[in-house]
């Protein structure tokens, strides 16, 4: 290769949007404004979104960028040598290192892209965890885990003869330090434990978990799923050892997540699936394994996937930063004082230190009756367990109805969905 | 399973009755039966038994039948729901008491045909006493399936499989 295609066509340095107004503050017109959906109208109404953590809305830049992939860029990445698979691994490739600066990661190669946290937690069980885990020993995982964090280990428990053990929480919604602490101990080889809780917003003090873990050598996978669009992230600081990221839950499209492991353990984890792409060489008698990331990436990957989620990236950068968690943490502050000043309503879960959710339940009506009226106001909430069957179990409710914010919501949607209850309340009475 | 529903349908669907919807699922009846549900009670000497589980909403109900001579003595039911898969388990318990296995199968298949396929269909819900009420469920796709639980359920009672029944499960 004489030149590569960034050297020759190298990218315009993109523009910084500023979403902020003259004070500091986000302004919120210029915030909505980035989200073409909110042009939309349900049943007739504007719509409402507070179902941000089962997945975000998407701003405009990330489809732009999709669409240009497809319209200008696309071919295959890492194959051949055209104008355009030049083009393809230079976007794809590019996405990665933003991927990496995100995370503040060390290395690119740390980055593996994956489908999604699942795809992540599960690579991690099948490879790194069959290659080490043996009959007595043991995987820690908490109660307040989406079964994302449970199904993948128990699994590989079935596999290997380890066993899995359960860090329980209080009814606040925060786990119980001193209770995880006893459970870690010679026979612990992993610990996996959500960063910020799907069902409640919980944020969990992970750098502290990760300490314990360590103290006793067992490794680290930390769910980012519910932090990534929220919180600040640096995997080194955190020194965890796996971290995982799902595009979708912060304003890039489905299909694509990452997971980040340290080098050292990449290189020794056996492949996941095999495949083009992942190899150095292949014969009947013997292939050789490229080196991560690409050990990891068997197969065409989610190119446009990876370049939207680089959008997001430079999206959350624009937006992110002080001015969105001071906006996310008024709208929350301000639907906690409103919810709780409704009679009829309970709050689940009063985590001190949380990201926009909030969980709750009506008395004498059912979530899914919630959700069903809230609907017919443009209002879109989740009802159900939310993935997590044993965090509910063990507030003892099959469901709930769980508000979950993003950069674009504000105090009148509160207003709105306040408004919407008090329609609930009055079907039933 | 009878899902598959094209955007299309459901904008169809909503785009036509706004605002006068809502009332066509929560009607008084249902409201009542939600409130107070009929037959709801763990029966100790039922002849047959199943459990429904929606796990998409974590609606669980147990139907207890009393089956004597082919013929349902008594019928009542127990578990967590909605309003509507209470209040439509509620409407069964009533529906079916002294009515025969064969009478119970065919009403089954009429409020199927009802809840799935809408007005569009072949029962017309005037046809169907109080029964009736559920039929605004069909314009709420998300819903049919809290509609049809306890039905399903007592399908599996009277066949008595003693798998659990879900609504996943569905053809």
């Amino acid at each position: 290769m004489i030149a590569t295609a960034s050297s020759v066509h190298s990218r315009k340095s993109r523009a910084v949007q500023d979403y902020t107004d003259g004070a500091g503050a986000l302004d919120m017109h210029r915030v909505r404004q980035a989200f073409p959906i909110f042009k939309e109208k349900v049943y007739g109404k504007p719509l409402i979104y507070l179902d941000s953590a089962a997945t975000s809305q998407k701003p405009l830049n990330v489809i732009d960028a999709m669409s240009r992939f497809f319209l200008m860029e696309n071919a295959n990445v890492h194959r051949g040598v055209h104008y355009l698979s030049e083009r393809a691994t230079e976007a794809y490739e590019g996405a990665r290192s933003k991927v990496q600066r995100f995370l503040n990661a060390g290395d690119s190669h740390e980055i593996v892209f994956v489908r999604g946290t699942t795809e992540a937690i599960n690579l991690v069980a099948q490879t790194y965890g069959r290659a080490h885990l043996r009959s007595g020993d043991e995987v820690l995982i908490t109660a307040m885990e989406h079964h994302s964090n449970i199904v993948p280990w128990q699994m590989l428990c079935e596999q290997t003869g380890a066993s899995l053990r359960v860090a329980p929480m209080d009814d606040a919604g925060c786990l119980i330090l001193d209770e995880m602490e006893k459970r870690i101990g010679p026979r612990t080889k992993l610990v996996a434990v959500t960063h910020v809780s799907n069902a409640l917003g919980t944020i969990n003090p992970i750098r502290r978990i990760i300490d314990m873990a360590h103290a006793y050598n067992a490794r680290v996978l930390v769910d980012g799923a519910q932090a990534a669009p929220h919180l600040n992230i640096d995997v080194r600081a955190l020194d965890c050892d796996f971290y995982a990221i799902s595009g979708h839950k912060m304003y890039g499209p489905t299909g694509i997540g990452v997971l980040y492991g340290k080098s050292e353990l990449l290189n020794a984890m056996p492949p996941y699936q095999g495949g083009g792409d992942m190899i150095v060489s292949v014969s009947f008698e013997k292939s050789s394994y490229a080196v991560p990331p690409h050990k990891f990436e068997a197969g065409t990957p989610n190119m446009v996937g990876a370049v939207g989620l680089a959008a997001a990236i430079d999206f959350l950068s624009d937006v992110g930063g002080e001015a969105l968690s001071e906006h996310e943490s008024d709208v929350l502050t301000y639907g906690i004082r409103a919810l709780s000043r409704m009679p009829m309503v309970r709050l689940i879960g009063a985590a001190p230190e949380r990201v926009g959710v909030i969980s709750f339940v009506l008395e004498d009506v059912h979530p899914h009756d919630i959700g069903t009226i809230l609907d017919r106001e443009g209002i879109a909430i989740r009802t159900g367990h939310h993935c997590a069957q044993p965090l509910m179990k063990h507030f003892g409710l099959p469901a709930t109805a769980r508000v979950s914010l993003a950069c674009y919501n504000t105090r009148e949607d509160i207003d709105a969905l306040v408004e919407g209850l008090t329609k609930v309340q009055a079907v039933f009475q | 399973m009878k899902t598959g529903r094209g955007g299309a349908e459901i904008r169809k669907r909503a785009g036509a009755r706004v605002g006068t919807d809502l009332k066509d699922l929560y009607q008084e009846v249902i409201i009542d039966h939600n409130r107070r549900p009929r037959n709801f009670r763990k029966m100790e000497d039922a002849t047959r038994t199943a459990d429904g589980f929606n796990p998409l909403c974590g609606d669980q109900i147990s139907i207890y039948v009393k089956l004597s001579d082919n013929v349902i003595e008594d019928v009542a039911f127990h578990g967590v729901g909605c309003a509507i898969s209470k209040a439509s388990a509620s409407l069964l318990t009533t529906a079916l008491q002294g009515k025969s296995r064969e009478e119970a199968t065919a009403l089954f298949k009429q409020v199927r045909a009802m809840l799935t396929d809408g007005p569009a269909g072949s029962v017309m819900p005037e046809s169907m006493g109080k029964l009736a009420v559920l039929s605004g469920v069909w314009e709420f796709p998300m819903r049919i399936k809290c509609a049809t639980l306890a039905w399903h359920t007592l399908m599996g009672a009277l066949e008595a499989t003693g798998e659990r029944v879900t609504t996943e499960e569905e053809t």
